[in-house]
């Protein structure tokens, strides 16, 4: 173990693996939730409000229950975790990847709600004007929607990044906490506190948790005020 | 027939209904705020669908009779009361929004909106007068086979007005466009309007 300050290599894996499962957690869930959010947004049918809630429950439910749910989705004999096993011949259980899973679903209502907000704050009335110049929807949504959106778009990953990499509880229900596989940092965190004599780990992980947490809720603000300016209209 | 309406629409507690044949020119629709007459564009335009009737521009059905094209095939020139311009394009692209591949000569066709020293702004910076007339611009660079505009001068100061409606009547007189206007100012109504229609 380390003195002070300085990570050991173990330690810089832990934060490496955090990062990479935050990340693939976050571009994973980018499209789905950017699709989510604009379904929301634009589109007037009838369960909307349902498929508002489903998409909410990871951030009122219990996590442990969401990774058992996982943890039977993904199982070789259950539906997900059948059809990968049959079709790719891998399994995500006790796997980064299944880390990545379990805090990409976390994140889903985190990044729907704040894409939602930037695709409602686009003026529809420059929608309907870029249909009367000629563009069907499509060409609306890639031309005009999506780029107005982007800054809260973005603002959304990077919110949905951070909570992936603070993610602990459907985690170590669905893949477990297998350190260099699927302990990640508030994982690690778990472990160290279990452990007599390790309270500078947990100071050391403890802080670099706050860093990245407070470097990505800035990164969101700040795109989310551009957003803002970004949206005047004439 | 430049254009035949005939429609109705219920908006809440208002029902909004014209009925309208007119010829060649400015048709002017008059009236007070709130008596639907910007329901009514939008429904030439396709944006708002209405409880029945039809809408027939130049001999083109556009709504009735099983057909409602869709707002991207009815090739209106629609100029609406704030210039909507999108925000996250130059002027240029602004213009060029709706013109297809062909935009050779484009300059040319707008330039007696005077705008051509504009191209490169942001639509932000850009003064009310201009940014109308970059609107009346880009409605025209889409190929328009007539033009709607909803109190195109509402948001102008006086000075400013004169510059468009000389650029309305350039559309009226030279280009012999279909135009369909809106207007709660009996000034403008008499002075643009071919015919005035009174809501």
């Amino acid at each position: 173990m380390a003195d002070g300050f300085v990570l050991t290599p173990a330690e810089w894996g832990i934060v490496g693996l955090s990062l990479r499962v935050g990340a693939v957690a976050m571009l994973i869930t980018l499209p789905i939730a950017f699709g989510f959010a604009w379904l929301l947004a634009r589109v007037r049918f009838p369960g909307r409000i349902l498929v508002d809630a489903v998409i909410h429950l990871p951030l009122v439910v219990p996590p442990v229950v969401t990774g058992w749910l996982l943890l039977l989705a993904f199982a070789p004999n259950g539906p997900v975790g059948g059809w990968l096993q049959s079709w790719f011949g891998v399994s995500v259980l006790f796997r980064w990847t299944g880390a990545a899973i379990a805090a990409g679903v976390m994140a889903l209502p985190l990044m729907v709600r704040a894409m939602r907000l930037s695709i409602e704050a686009v003026d529809a009335r420059l929608e309907s004007a870029a249909r009367t110049l000629g563009a069907g929807p499509w060409r609306v949504f890639w031309t005009v929607t999506l780029p107005l959106s982007v800054p809260g778009v973005l603002a959304g990953a990077v919110l949905g990044f951070a909570r992936s990499i603070g993610e602990f509880g459907a985690t170590i229900t669905f893949v477990s906490n297998v350190p260099g596989e699927t302990q990640t940092l508030p994982l690690a965190i778990y472990s160290a506190l279990q452990q007599p004599g390790a309270e500078m780990l947990v100071w050391r992980l403890s802080a670099i948790s706050v860093a990245l947490s407070l470097i990505a809720l800035v990164a969101s603000e700040l795109l989310t005020r551009r957003a803002g300016r970004g949206l005047h209209v004439l | 027939m430049s254009f035949e309406i005939d429609v109705r629409k219920r908006l809440g507690d208002a029902e909004v209904a014209l009925t309208l044949a007119a010829g060649d020119g400015a048709t002017v629709l008059f009236g007070p705020s709130g008596v639907g007459k910007t329901s009514i564009l939008k429904m030439v335009a396709g944006l708002l669908t209405p409880d029945q009737g039809r809408i027939v521009v130049d001999g083109v059905t556009l709504f009735g009779e099983g057909v409602n094209l869709p707002p991207e095939h009815r090739r209106a020139g629609y100029v609406f009361q704030e210039a909507r311009l999108f925000p996250h394009l130059k002027v240029r692209a602004n213009l060029l929004y709706g013109a297809g591949r062909d935009t050779s000569g484009f300059e040319e066709r707008i330039g007696f909106l005077g705008i051509a020293h504009l191209l490169d702004r942001w639509p932000r910076s850009l003064s009310g007068g201009e940014a109308q007339r970059v609107a009346i611009g880009r409605a025209l660079l889409s190929n328009p086979r007539f033009l709607l505009l909803d109190e195109p001068l509402a948001s102008l100061d006086r000075p400013r007005r004169e510059e468009i409606v000389r650029a309305i009547e350039h559309l009226r007189d030279a280009m012999r466009l279909p135009i369909l206007m809106v207007t709660h100012d009996p000034d403008e109504a008499a002075r643009i309007g071919t015919r005035v229609v009174r809501m």
